[in-house]
């Protein structure tokens, strides 16, 4: 019986013959990381080894003395007879698939990614191998993601109607990844763009890096008695119905998830507006991903794991589910997204 | 279709009143007599019987989309929802079609009930691809006669009162009871002229809200009368040029289901409106709601049936008389004329509700206490000088019901809830152990808070047994403590027990599941003890 390149354990995603593993939801020796999220960046590992242009937001996620080497996107190192690289994964900024290859064997784990396009990372890149694992958040025909260039369009509409109304527009968004995308989307020309702290704190990582972005300030340093009337206010979702949130009235709020696809979920964040915006790939680009790997043996992880690994077997191929930690059936977007 | 969509959007996405009462004025000061007609007819909840089955609007959107049909099942089940999965998994259509509604409703829809499969699927295929999403939602809603949007009836009269002139009451009275969706009724419906009537067409209905705080709120008992809260049918029951007509709440006319109610017509005067309660009763008792359950929905009744479940009318108000409409007039006076019919009425059909009396609110508290002892909820509460008002009104009208009946239950099975509850597991249902097996003795499905919601639907992701379908078999380890207002023996369930209005009162995290009720517990609640 073969061993798989990389099989999960209960500290996370290990790569045997390299020693290493990745995104682990437990402190390991090494760990090979995708992306600065949460739920696949943990503190407590040894040492940590990511793509170079995400490093800062990875030295800011898991504190000054966290050990973090990186590498460019492309690069190869070896670790114990096993060749490992990054390449873009087009989900936020930094975030990486990681490619394995071990005696002529190659595996991608692709982390959490996107296709469409987004002007804040390198957009995905197709790579070929034997067996591919993918992330499945939204793996169901449903999830269809429209072009960014409508879904901009559509919030620009909502903030210009807003301030025709005389109101603030409060946009909930992941604040690393999704927030800086929706900010590189606006229409500065409608009115001012104020930042939470949280997502305050991400931008700059992301104008460090040389991401062009519209000018923005944090809500922090507007002065007091400020009119908020006419201005975005991009927030994290979990600043909803808080009482930061509350200075902004009158405000129209919106949510931008991939869940918003979703009528129900959409009435459940009791938002005004959602908009269905996603950085994670939808059922299209799912397909298309997996096909042009040309893989043989698809493993799957978070997300709609068994309708997923049930098409590909029905498309004949082998695929499999991968049990991780990762924000599993998770269905809040501040979790997920 | 295009207005009409939007429309349904903006009220779908806003819980708003004034903007809801907008945008409802804004479409209908927009479009034409037609449109809005069948739009007033969808909106106040009417429906079209389906034409359809679920299942083969289902079929051919799978074979469309291009995916088998668990895929399918799969994607309804975290949608929640039928109509909004296949215009999900439809393929695009950004323009949408510019086909008024009027025309979709009369040449396509009303066409579909008389046509063959193979019609009905090429004018459905046809439909969905001239459509953009939010018009395919809105048309499989159609279809499916499943639409429903956040809206009262009032909200409608509302914004129609304001687009014509005429007022709210007048619209109202014109929407009860049987009318076509026509131009000509749309133009009836906003006319300012408000002498129109129609001898069948009953009063909107006044309802009551709970009472939640203590009934010494209310301020002088004098001032109120008291009733009991009887469990039947709320019922209008019409006199008039020599005809009979009883209307349910729900403003059906099931006038034919009750011949009793209809005989008992000839001896009510002319001119004579009834608010009032359709009762199973025999023998000088009222029988168990599922009783009169037996009798709804039958349009032809057998003999043996009426025998074994007889109806009788018990009057509580009475709001139109000698022709007039006294809605206006104090409960009190109309109190007065209800009893001075009664008294000239003889029939053994007809019941006065009997007034409860008390000293003060303490003996009305305790008279109440008893209000299981005479199978009825509890009492009503109306202040003597109210009028008759239209749909549910705060501060006149109180229900004042007993509290529950309870039992700790175990959640066994799960299923995901449809429309806002979408994607979550919320209906449950719930067992009571019988010689070391839980056995089903409810469902339900409302109860908890939102936060509640999402623990249990984590814990139903992970604690999963079995999958059969939508419905998973969890681990019983979570206990809650249920509410219903009535129990009663079943043939039809496996419990032998039957529970009303089941709902969630509180999650007992204090209890483990050894510890719920047991099935022996639980009959004991049965009327007259154990069995």
């Amino acid at each position: 019986m073969t061993t798989h390149l990389i099989i999960q354990t209960d500290r996370g995603l290990l790569c045997p013959p390299g020693d290493f593993y990745i995104d682990p939801w437990k402190p390991v020796d090494r760990a090979v990381i995708t992306h600065a999220h949460s739920d696949h960046a943990r503190a407590g590992s040894a040492r940590y080894l990511c793509a170079q242009v995400g490093r800062g937001i990875l030295q800011t996620r898991l504190g000054s003395t966290a050990m973090i080497d990186s590498l460019a996107f492309g690069e190869v190192v070896t670790h114990n007879g096993v060749q490992v690289s990054f390449h873009p994964a087009g989900h936020v900024l930094g975030s990486s698939q990681i490619r394995v290859e071990f005696k002529g064997e190659v595996w991608i784990v692709t982390g959490d990614y996107k296709l469409d396009a987004d002007s804040t990372c390198a957009p995905f890149e197709n790579l070929r191998c034997h067996s591919l694992l993918t992330e499945s958040t939204f793996g169901l025909p449903v999830y269809r993601w429209a072009p960014s260039s409508e879904v901009f369009a559509e919030i620009n509409g909502w903030w210009q109607t807003n301030r025709e109304a005389g109101k603030a527009s409060l946009l909930f968004g992941y604040s690393l990844g999704k927030a800086q995308r929706l900010i590189s989307g606006l229409d500065a020309s409608i009115g001012p763009i104020y930042l939470h702290g949280a997502v305050e704190r991400m931008t700059q990582e992301y104008r460090a890096a040389e991401v062009s972005l519209p000018p923005t300030t944090p809500v922090s340093m507007a002065p007091t008695g400020t009119k908020w009337g006419g201005a975005m206010i991009i927030a994290p979702p979990s600043a909803h119905h808080s009482p930061w949130a509350r200075k902004f009235a009158p405000v129209s709020t919106a949510m931008a998830s991939g869940w918003m696809r979703v009528r129900g979920t959409r009435r459940r964040r009791a938002v005004d507006r959602g908009f269905v915006f996603s950085d994670h790939v939808d059922w299209p680009g799912l397909m298309a991903t997996v096909k042009a790997s040309e893989a043989e043996h698809v493993w799957v992880t978070h997300g709609f794991i068994e309708p997923v690994v049930r098409w590909f077997r029905e498309s004949g191929l082998d695929a499999h589910a991968m049990r991780t930690a990762y924000e599993g059936e998770a269905d809040e977007p501040e979790v997920s997204e | 279709m295009k207005k009409f969509a939007s429309l349904y959007a903006t009220l779908d996405a806003t819980t708003k009143t004034t903007e809801k009462v907008d945008a409802l004025t804004q479409y209908f000061s927009e479009s034409s007599p037609s449109d809005a007609a069948w739009a007033v007819y969808f909106l106040s909840g009417r429906k079209l019987r389906q034409v359809i089955p679920t299942r083969k609007l289902q079929i051919w959107a799978a074979e469309i989309a291009g995916i088998p049909d668990w895929l399918f099942e799969e994607s309804r089940s975290t949608v929640g929802d039928l109509a909004e999965t296949i215009a999900l998994i439809l393929p695009s259509q950004t323009e949408g079609t510019h086909r008024p509604l009027a025309e979709w409703v009369e040449q396509v829809l009303l066409t579909l009930r008389d046509a063959s499969e193979e019609q009905q699927k090429l004018a459905v295929l046809a439909a969905w691809s001239s459509m953009d999403h939010q018009q395919a939602f809105v048309w499989n809603k159609l279809i499916t006669g499943s639409f429903r949007v956040g809206v009262s009836q009032l909200l409608v009269t509302r914004a129609l009162s304001r687009v014509s002139g005429a007022s709210t009451e007048a619209i109202a009275h014109r929407l009860m009871g049987d009318w076509q969706p026509t131009s000509a009724f749309f133009a009836g419906l906003i006319s300012t002229d408000h002498s129109d009537s129609d001898v069948s067409r009953p009063y909107p209905f006044c309802l009551a809200h709970a009472l939640a705080g203590p009934p010494e709120d209310l301020g002088n008992i004098d001032d109120w009368q008291a009733e009991w809260k009887w469990d039947g049918i709320r019922s209008q029951f019409i006199r008039r040029v020599g005809q009979t007509f009883v209307w349910s709440r729900g403003e059906e006319l099931v006038t034919e289901r009750y011949p009793e109610l209809k005989q008992l017509g000839e001896s009510i005067p002319e001119g004579s409106v009834i608010d009032g309660e359709i009762l199973p009763w025999k023998d000088g008792h009222v029988l168990p709601f599922a009783e009169l359950q037996r009798r709804i929905g039958r349009k032809t009744i057998e003999k043996k049936l009426l025998e074994e479940v007889p109806v009788v009318l018990m009057a509580y108000d009475l709001i139109e008389s000698n022709g007039l409409d006294v809605r206006n007039r104090p409960m009190e006076w109309r109190r007065t004329k209800l009893e001075e019919m009664a008294a000239v009425v003889s029939s053994p059909t007809f019941h006065l509700s009997k007034l409860v009396s008390a000293d003060s609110w303490t003996d009305l508290a305790a008279k109440r206490e008893m209000s299981r002892s005479h199978n009825v909820e509890g009492l009503m509460l109306k202040r003597k000088i109210s009028p008759y008002r239209v749909g549910r009104v705060t501060g006149d009208w109180w229900k004042w019901k007993i509290n529950p009946l309870t039992v700790d239950a175990v959640l066994i099975y799960a299923q995901g809830g449809s429309g806002k509850r979408a994607g979550l597991f919320t209906d449950y249902t719930f067992g009571v152990w019988d010689d070391g097996k839980l056995v089903t003795i409810a469902k339900a499905y409302s109860g908890l808070t939102d936060d509640e919601i999402k623990q249990v639907d984590a814990f139903v992701r992970r604690n999963t047994l079995e999958t059969f379908g939508p419905v998973r078999t969890v681990k019983p380890e979570l206990v809650f403590e249920l509410g219903f207002e009535g129990i009663q023996k079943s043939s039809r369930h496996k419990s032998g027990i039957a529970v009303r209005f089941p709902r969630m009162l509180r999650w007992r995290t204090d209890k483990p599941a050894a510890e719920a009720d047991t099935l022996a517990t639980v009959r004991k609640l049965l009327p007259g003890g154990s069995e």
